[in-house]
């Protein structure tokens, strides 16, 4: 699967798989809407008229938190980070970092994003913002004294790649589609657990044949919660390798990003004031959930980060030195 | 069924459109892209002035280096064409590489808070000037190839566009210098032959 090395290479196979799993997830997400609307709640039928009603209250409520935290969501997460705006002319580090994020900035030909510092010495840095007008990235003052100019400068690339990508934007939505998956489940269940099925839905006299298809459908339901969470982690650990590679294309020196992580992944404190629902937007899995002595398939499979050796693998590639 | 055709013409025009549109654009990004080089160059020489005097005073035995340091920028700043302002600005670079290397042998300056600060915007205008040609490469690569993919290299030409060149290093600047131990004094360890002082940008 790693033949190529090259990061263009690398880039076009990330977004590749990146668009598989979306699409993918929006897939899943149509069946499991047709699934409740069809055969929970009977709101539609294909040829019978009615309207899907449940799956659009669903995306309605889950979008309604989307857009609150798509508009406001760097002020929310900047806030419970407890992050402080970047003094420049302050302590040399910081206006280390200060030139490091302009230089990326002018690699990368974006805007340069406003810059936190989050007081805690747990190494880490993340990027949030609805587009590349409206970003910020956060740096945590460990990583500042842990890690060395080549290295900062390849974590700050890695969020400015982030940034470029809308990968932010993206898990937005992502997020959301998971949202109103799991409202469906949940309704759906609830639904026949109380109800009994659509027994008194549209076209029920003729929808005889469909009772394969009503236990699928069912059992859809209850696997959706889990199944999509798989396909939502796949999509932010894709986004996640795509950042490094975007990383390395604006650096050019893939060894200062595998440096960094390496050196971060020394460091096995957690940061205090990340949460669940903040810990995918870290270069660095905040809450230490993974303990290299549990890692294996199912540890993979659920996290927002891939393993960090992995990572470090693939730029070692990218530098031909791997 | 005779708007199957008028359909058609419509779709081919709107293509097109698209395709000029989006050729426009970058080239005026890699134009822009151009220019920023310029305002990075711009803004190592307004430093290199803080720096000489910053350092005058502890490198009274450097003073040649001081001196072609001085020399070296003002060429620059009055430089004229691509050509001679990439070798001017190489040769900038190189100065200012021996310069550092040899205040690395002086503790004193080494320590020094206003000379660290220098140190470090010098070191990122260094670094802003290689990125800076790194974007527009890259940018210059991006409008290149989107000239000639096809379909849009039947177009191209006749729309009036053409490949831009790349940013080249200039010849020089991959010499390695000379560095000339006989005028130093104290028998303090010299940077080792061979070292070139023009880093890649990012270290």
């Amino acid at each position: 699967m790693t033949e190529r090395v090259d990061f263009y290479a690398r880039q076009a196979a990330n977004r590749r798989w990146s668009w598989i799993l979306i699409l993918s997830f929006l897939a899943l997400a149509g069946l499991v809407g047709l699934a409740a609307d069809l055969f929970v709640f009977g709101s539609y039928w294909p040829g019978q008229g009615g309207v899907p009603i449940v799956s659009f209250l669903a995306v309605g409520v889950a979008s309604l938190q989307s857009v609150e935290a798509y508009f406001n969501g760097d002020r929310t997460v900047l806030k419970s980070l407890r992050a402080r705006p970047l003094k420049p002319m302050g302590d040399r580090e910081e206006r280390e970092l200060f030139n490091v994020v302009t230089e990326m900035s002018i690699a990368s030909g974006l805007t340069p994003p406003k810059v936190f510092v989050i007081d805690d010495p747990a190494p880490n840095a993340f990027a949030t913002g609805r587009d590349p007008e409206h970003a910020s990235i956060g740096v945590t003052r460990g990583l500042l004294d842990a890690l060395d100019r080549e290295q900062t400068q390849g974590v700050i690339a890695h969020e400015m790649g982030h940034i470029r990508n809308y990968d932010i934007r993206t898990m937005t939505l992502v997020a959301a589609l998971l949202g109103a998956i799991i409202l469906l489940s949940d309704w759906s269940l609830r639904g026949l657990w109380y109800g009994g099925g659509a027994r008194r839905g549209r076209g029920s006299r003729k929808r005889g044949g469909a009772g394969i298809l009503a236990v699928l459908a069912i059992v859809l339901l209850i696997v959706a919660p889990i199944l999509s969470r798989l396909v939502a982690m796949a999509v932010s650990r894709q986004r996640e390798y795509l950042a490094d590679a975007s990383a390395v294309e604006f650096t050019r020196n893939p060894l200062g990003l595998s440096r960094a992580l390496e050196e971060i992944r020394s460091h096995h404190s957690a940061l205090k004031s990340a949460t669940r629902g903040t810990a995918h937007l870290f270069i660095h899995d905040p809450l230490e959930r993974r303990l290299d002595s549990r890692e294996g398939f199912w540890a993979n499979l659920l996290s927002t980060h891939p393993p960090p050796e992995e990572r470090i693998r693939r730029l070692k590639q990218m530098a031909y030195v791997g | 069924m005779g708007w199957i055709p008028l359909v058609l013409v419509l779709l081919v025009v709107g293509y097109v459109i698209v395709m000029f549109n989006g050729l426009v654009r970058l080239r005026n990004i890699v134009a822009n892209a151009w220019k920023q080089i310029d305002v990075q160059l711009q803004r190592r020489h307004d430093l290199i002035p803080n720096l000489v005097e910053a350092v005058r005073g502890y490198l009274q035995y450097e003073q040649e280096t001081l001196e072609r340091v001085i020399q070296a920028r003002a060429k620059a700043v009055s430089a004229t064409g691509v050509k001679g302002k990439a070798a001017a600005e190489g040769a900038l670079t190189m100065a200012l590489g021996r310069l550092f290397a040899l205040a690395e042998n002086y503790p004193q300056l080494r320590a020094n808070e206003n000379m660290l600060k220098l140190q470090e915007e010098l070191t990122t205008t260094e670094n802003q000037i290689g990125f800076a040609r790194q974007l527009y490469n890259d940018m210059v690569m991006r409008f290149n190839t989107k000239q000639q993919v096809f379909p849009t290299n039947l177009f191209a030409r006749l729309m009036g566009f053409s490949p831009s060149d790349y940013f080249e290093a200039p010849v020089a600047a991959r010499e390695v210098p000379k560095v000339d131990l006989s005028l130093r004094r104290g028998g303090s360890p010299a940077a080792p032959p061979g070292q070139t002082p023009e880093s890649p940008p990012g270290r």
